[in-house]
């Protein structure tokens, strides 16, 4: 019961503020709306039980990329931007595009439903104490059967850190 | 401000940003409004805005004799008033082809590095307070209570004090005057050190001003730069030794001189001035002599007809009077030659290519009074 | 019963303790701001001598309590061209930020809000690194010049130092072995010894970064008073301006804690382990019941009647405090309360001890200049961090691995570090005599960006 109301209020604060930063005009407005979806998924994820992921959330997205995010439109002169166009015109197919994946997420929900045992919408939650702690689950699946991505993850995000610091030492 | 067209251009081609410092800024000393063209935080240009302070202290003089403008100087640098009181008696005085008697002599000069010292402990302070120190603020102000309580005993005011007279003084050093100038300068010793312990090596405090504001002896001459800012760049030019007045002639002392002419210089020459006019004050009042302190000077002040330029060595710089006489009770004209104002013209100079910062600190090391600037 | 309300009871009957507590959060951690603020000015007056404030209450002790009603009744200024609502939401966002990253911190092993939370210690810098947000956006909706280069400032300070604390706190974290609160206290009781000493570089490290990340001095630029006027609260004023502060402070606390916990032992007391060392346990009593006491000898030299009775009243709190903390030592039936009162105890001294730090920090040293505070942190406190979390590495495994002494792996690595620490000063000092005898003339635009990074 609980799970569901505190589901259905960050699904609610997600869905809403993802489309209030779709349409403000304002380049600050639509950052502060995308800090509040990126914290009710975040909220999502605590509900699930994924301390580790939600805190991951929060520490990158929200306290890493959106600050930069909000620093680089502190910069840019918001009464140019206002005047300008900020929807692209191929409305036609974002409207096909959006048709398409609506349909996708209905039909994933539709088979979800005959799945034995599962409720709609909602898994029912295993108790928090039963699961293994998040934290060292997350560890062991990164540090063993995953060793390979991981490094290679971590040398391409190595390689784009000193890409862009050639490019700007470059312009220097 | 003449910019080319390669100065204009800012990093990634962005806007210019036009902030104005002041005239309500916690660190402009008062009223000066500078308007910063900023890229970024890199100053691109300066424009100082003054006269938010002016009275109009040069036409007050024509309407008023000479002993009734004596107590206008003091407001002009409020900081050093016993300081522009000297100059402006001592100029009146050359007028009149008078001088004062010896001991009043040596009491001016007793008082004037008084005052010297105290109007470094305030630059001192706000200097520092400037830059991110909070607590010598204190400490300097505690000092220069000192000061002022000698100020008061000896003529009743603390901050305008209109010391001097026309012809010598008026008031008589009061009973205890050595011994209490005595007891600061012995006690000013120590406390000068716990100034150095806390600033002058310190890392951030050399950080923040090597190497900021940085001004050539060539410049400071061409800008006519004077005082501590003209002896950091290794200028050895002090009117004290170079045309003596008062008593400085009878006194042994050193003019400390900086080499690099930035901040730390100014620093440093400002910190050794206080430590000199330390060993004035105890050399003069081993010996004042006894005899009257009113030179021979009519109830009416009536010069002959001429000019004269009269200058001395202010905290701060050259402070020069420069006044017309028509014969009548009244000058002409007085024109002064304020230190502040003329040490001002550098900051643009010095503040070029620095950051937002850098602008505090060197406004702070120019130590600059806006009564002074705008009269 | 409907089932909303049963489902209602049924979450406070298991919640109840960590409402409980997060209402006293909310309602203490204010208050305890405010005497912070009056302990500062205190300070700052002792080492300025000067009184400070001496006017509300005997020796200003109801100073903060006058502030706070001076600021809730005083006018509420907006500026003509704010942005309304995010004026409005910034302070609000700095002051939650605070407040909710201290739920997960354990004042003490009996007092925590989410007590079996994972990831107890990343929540904790995770949370408090929002409240940036409230000052971004309230530089950003201020329309003004100093604010947002106040809040310029304080984004790329915060972005970089943050770096720096975050690998700090790697070190520690690495020889608690865990990221739950209890379990780092709890390692460091196994270990027998507090973290600082195992880690001192990351511990140092830590603490230069805890104050850049609070905006405290040497490292204020955001709201450098000298340069940006109030930086990005220039445009604030009343209870808005009062939030900031609240957040500014509570945020101080935060890092307190999370420095004591992770590296000063957290509630355990000196020698927590060591036999001999147990009358330690009667020190919270007596240091409480001294304070009484010393109250109780000023309080006949009071000036005013009503001081003398304030005196007595603070005498007789202390006397209270100190019967509390020492009754369960001596009365066997209570003893299991000792463990939660005295750890407390500890615990809040341990982070005034480091607020102090960060106060007479504040009263001595000037401030840095953006561009050097930017150097401090790329150049010198991020590599050391790397090197030293590679060190507390490599100590741990020689100590595992290979059955060396703790602390002589410990001694060894460290000692490595500051020689790293040297050559990484000595290269920057070069760097900036090089930039230095280089002086950009002012007819060359400088390419030096200050915000890079």
């Amino acid at each position: 019961m609980l799970d569901k109301v505190i589901f259905f209020f960050f699904a609610g604060v997600a869905i809403l503020s993802a489309g209030l930063m779709v349409t403000r005009r304002n380049a600050i407005h639509s950052a502060v709306f995308l800090i509040t979806t990126l914290l009710a998924t975040a909220g999502i994820f605590l509900q699930l039980r994924a301390e580790f992921i939600f805190i991951a959330q929060i520490i990158l997205y929200v306290g890493g990329i959106m600050v930069l995010f909000v620093f680089v439109i502190m910069l840019v002169r918001l009464d140019v931007a206002l005047h300008q166009i900020q929807f692209s015109r191929q409305k036609w197919v974002a409207l096909l595009v959006t048709l398409a994946l609506a349909l996708e997420v209905g039909v994933m929900l539709w088979s979800s439903r005959k799945v034995p045992g599962q409720g709609f919408l909602l898994p029912n939650a295993v108790p928090a104490g039963k699961l293994p702690p998040n934290t060292e689950a997350l560890a062991g699946r990164l540090f063993d059967a995953y060793l390979l991505p991981f490094e290679i993850a971590s040398v391409l995000l190595l390689v784009a850190m000193v890409g862009a610091v050639v490019m700007a030492k470059k312009r220097t | 401000m003449q910019d080319d067209a390669a100065q204009n251009q800012t990093l990634l081609g962005a806007d210019e940003l036009v902030l104005n410092m002041g005239p309500q800024h916690p660190s402009t000393h008062g009223v000066l409004r500078v308007k910063l063209k900023l890229d970024g935080e890199r100053v691109r240009g300066t424009e100082c805005v003054i006269g938010y302070l002016h009275r109009g202290v040069e036409k007050i003089a024509e309407n008023r004799s000479y002993q009734q403008f004596a107590p206008y100087v003091d407001r002009m640098d409020y900081v050093a008033a016993v300081s522009n009181g000297l100059g402006y008696c001592e100029a009146v005085e050359k007028l009149l082809n008078v001088e004062a008697p010896p001991r009043a002599k040596v009491i001016r000069t007793i008082m004037t590095e008084l005052q010297r010292i105290a109007s470094h402990l305030i630059w001192l302070g706000t200097h520092a307070l400037d830059i991110g120190a909070l607590t010598p603020l204190f400490y300097c102000l505690r000092e220069r209570e000192e000061i002022l309580k000698i100020f008061e005993k000896y003529c009743g005011a603390r901050l305008t004090t209109h010391a001097f007279r026309i012809g010598g003084l008026q008031y008589e050093a009061y009973d205890s005057f050595e011994k209490d100038v005595e007891r600061f300068c012995k006690d000013f010793e120590r406390r000068i050190q716990e100034y150095v312990d806390l600033l002058t090596g310190n890392s951030i405090w050399i950080g923040r001003t090597r190497n900021v504001g940085v001004l050539s002896a060539e410049e400071c001459i061409a800008l006519g730069a004077s005082g501590p800012v003209l002896r950091a760049s290794g200028v050895k030019w002090d009117l004290r030794k170079a045309q003596p007045y008062a008593a400085y002639d009878q006194y042994k002392f050193e003019i400390p001189v900086g080499t690099n002419g930035d901040t730390y210089d100014r620093y440093m020459v400002r910190m050794e001035e206080m430590r000199q006019s330390r060993l004035i004050c105890l050399q003069a009042i081993e010996n004042i002599p006894a005899g009257p302190i009113m030179g021979k000077v009519g109830k009416v002040l009536k010069p002959p007809a001429g000019e004269i330029y009269h200058s001395i060595e202010a905290p701060k710089g050259i402070l020069g009077y420069y006044i017309v006489s028509d014969g009548t009770t009244q000058p002409y004209r007085v024109r002064i030659r304020p230190p502040s104002f003329i040490n001002l013209q550098a900051l643009d100079k010095m503040a070029r290519g620095h950051l937002v910062a850098d602008v505090v600190a060197i406004i702070g090391t120019l130590d600059i009074v806006l009564g002074e600037v705008d009269r | 019963m409907s089932p909303t309300l049963q489902a209602v009871l049924a979450f406070v009957q298991t919640w109840w303790v960590e409402l409980v507590s997060g209402v006293v959060i909310v309602a203490v951690v204010p208050l305890v701001a405010g005497y912070i603020v009056l302990m500062e000015r205190k300070l700052m007056a002792d080492m300025q001598a000067r009184l400070g404030p001496m006017r509300v209450g005997p020796h200003g002790l109801l100073q903060p309590i006058a502030d706070a009603v001076k600021l809730l009744i005083k006018e509420d200024i907006i500026p003509d061209n704010a942005d309304k609502v995010v004026f409005w939401i910034a302070p609000v966002v700095s002051m939650t930020a605070a407040l909710t990253s201290m739920g997960a911190i354990a004042f003490g092993p009996a007092f925590q809000v989410a007590r079996d939370i994972n990831v107890g210690l990343l929540f904790v810098i995770g949370v408090s690194s929002l409240g940036i947000f409230g000052i971004v956006l309230g530089g950003w909706a201020s329309n003004s010049h100093y604010s947002i280069m106040g809040a310029l400032r304080s984004t790329a300070q915060l972005v970089s130092y943050e770096t720096a604390a975050g690998l700090a706190l790697v070190s520690g974290l690495l020889l608690a072995g865990t990221l739950k609160i209890r379990a780092i206290v709890d390692a460091q009781q196994h270990f027998g010894v507090w973290f600082v000493f195992l880690a001192p570089v990351a511990f140092f490290i830590y603490v230069v970064a805890s104050i850049a990340e609070t905006n405290r001095a040497p490292f204020d630029l955001p709201e450098a008073e000298s340069e940006l006027v109030a930086g990005y609260m220039t445009e604030y004023s009343g209870f808005r301006w009062a939030l900031y502060f609240l957040g500014e402070y509570a945020n101080m606390i935060v890092v307190g804690a999370v420095a004591t916990t992770l590296f000063l032992g957290g509630w355990l007391r000196p020698f927590p382990n060591v036999r001999w060392m147990n009358w330690l346990d009667a020190l919270p009593a007596l240091f409480t019941a001294a304070v009484g006491a010393y109250c109780v000898y000023r309080a006949g030299k009071q000036p005013v009647r009503v001081q003398t009775w304030f005196m007595w009243g603070v005498a007789l709190a202390c006397f209270v405090v100190a019967l509390i903390l020492a009754v369960p030592l001596l009365v066997a039936p209570l003893k299991f309360l000792v463990p939660g009162l005295h750890g407390a105890f500890w615990f809040l001294l341990k982070i005034s001890a480091y607020i102090y730090l960060f106060m007479w920090l504040r009263f001595t040293l000037p401030r840095y200049r953006f561009d050097q505070l930017m150097h401090l942190g790329w150049y010198i406190l991020i590599p050391l961090a790397i090197v030293n979390v590679l060190a507390v590495g490599v100590a741990m495994i020689l100590e595992m691995e290979y059955g060396w002494n703790r602390w002589l792996a410990m001694l060894l690595t460290t000692v490595i570090t500051l020689a790293t620490a040297l050559f990484l000063l000595r290269l920057n000092d070069k760097r900036a005599a090089a930039a230095s005898s280089a002086a950009p003339p002012p007819e060359e635009p400088s390419t030096e960006d200050s915000y890079a990074g």
